[in-house]
């Protein structure tokens, strides 16, 4: 996902802000320059509380989901505080404090694997900060420098005297001193919490079942909503019968919500479902009910040879190479729709009164979630506030940039006055109303020399514009830059091949469907494009696939320690098992470099048996390394589920799948063994939550292609009969 | 009306009978430990246990619970002592989101008491859970560590 610089949200945030002074600030009962927290212990800074026991609350401004962010930002918070990391405990500040206190904890959004490679500079200094005002407080009291004292374990030692003092003693003094200017960061070499394996802080409450997601909330004299949409995107409600099921057991209210949903509230949430199955409703589907997912393909296909197209980079003269070439090579493959599909489908709790507007909601982007809060209900920011549940079940990108459950709640609690109404989606909806992964096809073409060497590569990629979707400010002269993830000339997705022709263009064919950012989002086809060509030209050059790939990378080397590194954990070049294939992937992601090498079997022409995946990543500063090694084997089920099982087919204008069984994901018995190699070269920060699922699909593609002799350039794979055993 | 006995309690719950048990196990009686994650028995993490016997609660009619023991996530430690499949998850730091994992959880520890010592071929057919986070490989480490405990 690519981080949009100055967005509508950061725009209605910034003016909601001047109008909100300070109502919504934390509450301040003892004084007038302690900022306080709810249960009156005080804040050294926006990051950090402590409470009289010694314990240490680190705020988190980033989403859990899950992927582990919340460890890791208090892993480095409290690695600069010195804290004793037994007593570190989290909280999340509120979007409306935020706007109150002008952003003191900076974005809120949780995304394209930035929630701490963003935010690790400031959140370490308020770490640093926080120790240096504790330690302060504590010479003061004793009378001495600050520099004869040192911190560690939350406990202050006066080194000439062995006196000692803890945190806790000393936070309401150190609350009260101005912060230091300047603070130094320690060096990575001295990182005793970060860099380590440290537990997470949120698992015990999810194997009792006392972890409250937004699906779980209860709030008293609540009442629960079911929503239908009109399922043809753009459509609208044209007439529903309220009558027909007014009556029936629990039902309370039914409502339209905006032009294009029916809501019923009742007692409980299988009621209102009950009711709102039973209920005819006639809608108007646009312009948009003769779509299919043919009509779309064609529309790209024909993108695939347009004259116009959005060029990225441009480097010699690619296809003027390919009439000179010994060889030329050309493959056209597409990536198909697909919904994110998180366990716990989407919800938003809201409360509404004339003068509040309150929602309690599970997000990825809690200040979205604020302005969509706004937006619905009317009111200013003063009167708005977010209560962003604690852990949301599962992501990928659906609960960040797009908060429509959110909007649909509080336009439900508008029509219910003083009444909390938990919306909760069936998974039949959160199937239809996706925002989907793009649909793009890409014709590649390379041209070889006599030897064998690439001389000139054009990819051309033809589909969906996330960014014109979504945040259309961000395109660059019309060009959505976000579509070329992973062969960028530079920054956090750059190409990790030289070529001394290339061209790289995207004829843009936007469609009804929704598009949005997903767990890795375009890197994943980009990837299957790319890694999947490189092993076709090989194959045409009579050149070993690594070597082959190698030869283009002496300017990578980032690129191509990773490549080696799984290369040769796989010993590559040397026989796999009878019957064991091969593949190779590798590519710069969201500011990490990421390999993988697959080994695969396929039998009886059909059945692919993902045996073993060995996986390498760069990340720069390997947070949490027992965090990570969760994540990469994840990425493998994200990404493989992708590849072999997952399409969202247009029928109709509307999407045709509406559950796990039309729309699959991986069982335990198709999981590979993943070996993860975490090799932080140092020097920069790069993500975790997503950068490997890009190369799942093209090394597990590449061994099958060795297994099977042949290549597959549509997806997914159970199109062309390919099971995951 | 149903009287189900959840967790070893008696409970009188005013319900319509054709309610699926995942919604009075949630709605009615009040225990939110046990998710819906599809409706149509495909994903589990409604799973619960009927009389011993892991069942996926979001199609089976309440009534068709009436007279069983039902145990749900919240029921599966004894007072302060977790489960050992939960003591397992925690070890292995097993949840990520954690969405789908009660009803793991729950069917994990159903195939041990059926399965004491189950190999993986044994994992790979009793355990179809879906999770989407992709916790699968310390699923199967944390239920070999069961298993011996």
């Amino acid at each position: 996902m690519k981080t949009p610089k100055i967005d509508r949200r950061s725009f209605v945030i910034g003016t909601a802000a001047v109008g909100a002074g300070l109502t919504l600030g934390l509450k301040i009962p003892f004084g007038t320059s302690v900022v306080r927290a709810q249960d009156g212990s005080p804040e050294i800074n926006v990051w950090v509380v402590i409470r009289p026991d010694d314990t240490v609350v680190v705020r988190v401004a980033r989403s859990e989901m899950g992927q582990g962010t919340l460890t890791g930002l208090a892993q480095m918070v409290a690695e600069e505080l010195e804290a004793d990391w037994t007593k570190v405990t989290t909280e999340y500040p509120t979007p409306g404090q935020s706007v109150a206190r002008k952003r003191p904890w900076g974005n809120f959004s949780t995304g394209g694997s930035r929630g701490i490679r963003e935010s690790n500079e400031y959140v370490r200094k308020g770490g640093a900060t926080a120790r240096l005002m504790l330690v302060q407080a504590a010479a003061n009291a004793w009378g001495v420098p600050a520099t004869e004292c040192t911190a560690a374990n939350s406990v202050i030692t006066h080194k000439p005297t062995g006196r000692t003092t803890t945190y806790g003693k000393v936070a309401e003094a150190a609350a009260k001193l101005t912060p230091p200017a300047e603070v130094t960061l320690k060096d990575p070499k001295e990182w005793k919490i970060i860099g380590k394996p440290v537990k997470r802080l949120d698992t015990m409450t999810k194997v009792t079942g006392a972890q409250v997601y937004g699906f779980d909330l209860k709030l008293p004299g609540m009442l629960n909503a079911a929503i239908k949409e009109c399922p043809v995107f753009g459509g609208k409600v044209k007439s529903f019968d309220a009558d027909k099921v007014k009556g029936m057991p629990g039902v309370k209210h039914v409502v339209q919500v905006g032009d294009s949903a029916v809501a019923v509230v009742a007692e409980t949430w299988w009621e209102a479902k009950k009711a709102l199955d039973a209920m005819p409703i006639t809608w108007d589907e646009g312009p948009n009910a003769k779509v299919s997912s043919a009509t779309i393909a064609d529309t790209l296909k024909e993108g695939l040879d347009a004259e116009q197209a959005f060029v990225r980079t441009n480097v010699g003269d690619a296809k003027g190479t390919f009439a000179g070439a010994a060889k030329k090579v050309e493959a056209v493959y597409a990536y198909p729709f697909q919904n994110h599909a998180p366990m716990e489908p989407m919800n938003a709790t809201a409360k509404f009164t004339a003068d509040k507007c309150e929602v309690w909601v599970p997000t990825q982007n809690g200040e979205a979630a604020f302005a969509a809060t706004l937006a619905a209900s009317g009111l200013p920011a003063d009167k708005c506030e977010v209560y962003k549940i604690m852990v949301i079940g599962g992501g990928f990108g659906r609960r960040g940039a797009f908060h429509d459950y959110v909007t649909q709640a509080v336009r439900i609690a508008k029509q219910v006055p003083g009444t909390p109404v938990k919306l909760l989606w069936s998974r039949e909806e959160d199937m239809v109303q996706g925002r989907y992964h793009p649909v793009m096809q890409a014709k590649m073409s390379g041209g070889l020399d006599a030897s064998g060497n690439l001389v000139g590569l054009h990819m051309r990629l033809s589909g969906q514009s996330i960014l014109s979707a979504v945040f259309p400010q961000n395109l660059q002269d019309g060009r959505d830059n976000a579509t070329f993830q992973g062969v960028d000339p530079s920054g956090d997705f750059t190409l990790g091949y030289t070529v001394p022709n290339l061209l790289i263009d995207h004829a843009m064919r936007n469609t009804h469907v929704p598009p949005g950012f997903w767990r890795g989002v375009n890197i994943n086809q980009n990837a299957i494009f790319l890694e999947c060509f490189m092993d076709e030209l090989a194959l045409a050059a009579g050149q070993d696939a690594l070597e082959f790939r190698r030869k283009l990378m002496s300017k990578h080397p980032k690129h191509l320690a990773v490549l080696n590194a799984v290369a040769d954990r796989a010993g590559w070049g040397k026989p796999a098992p009878q019957g064991v294939h091969r593949g190779l992937a590798h590519m710069m992601a969201f500011g990490s470099y990421v390999a993988a090498c697959a080994e695969v079997s396929v039998t009886g022409g059909d059945k692919v048996k993902v045996r073993r995946i060995i996986c390498a990543t760069d990340p720069g500063y390997a947070v949490n390394p027992a965090q990570i090694e969760r994540q990469i084997a994840g990425s493998f089920v994200y990404g493989l589920s992708a590849v072999f099982m997952e399409e969202c087919t247009v029928k109709n204008g509307a999407i045709e799948q509406t559950n796990f069984n039309t729309y699959d994901s991986m069982k335990i018995a198709q999981m590979p063994k993943v070996e993860s190699i975490i090799m932080p070269s140092g020097g920069f920060w790069g993500g975790v939550g997503e950068p490997t699922i890009c190369v799942a699909a093209p090394a597990v593609l590449n061994a099958m292609a060795r297994a099977t002799g042949k290549r597959i350039r549509t997806f997914p794979l159970k199109n062309h009969g390919y099971q995951m055993v | 009306m149903a009287r189900l006995t959840i967790n070893g309690k008696s409970l009188e719950l005013k319900v319509d009978p054709s309610t699926p048990l995942l919604w009075a196990i949630r709605e009615q009686a009040g225990l939110t430990g046990t998710k819906y994650g599809c409706g149509v028995a495909m994903c589990g993490a409604c799973t619960v246990h009927m009389d011993g016997k892991a069942v996926r609660s979001c199609v089976l009619p309440v009534a068709s619970a009436e007279g069983k023991q039902i145990t749900t996530i919240e029921g599966l430690a004894t007072g302060a002592t977790l489960h050992k499949v939960q003591k397992a998850w925690v070890d292995y730091e097993v949840p990520q989101c954690g969405y789908c994992q009660s009803g793991m959880i729950m069917a994990v520890a159903a195939l041990l008491k059926d399965k004491p010592k189950p190999t993986d071929a044994d994992i790979d057919a009793g355990i179809t859970n879906i999770c989407r986070c992709g916790t699968f490989q310390q699923v199967r480490e944390a239920i070999h560590a069961a298993a011996k405990a």
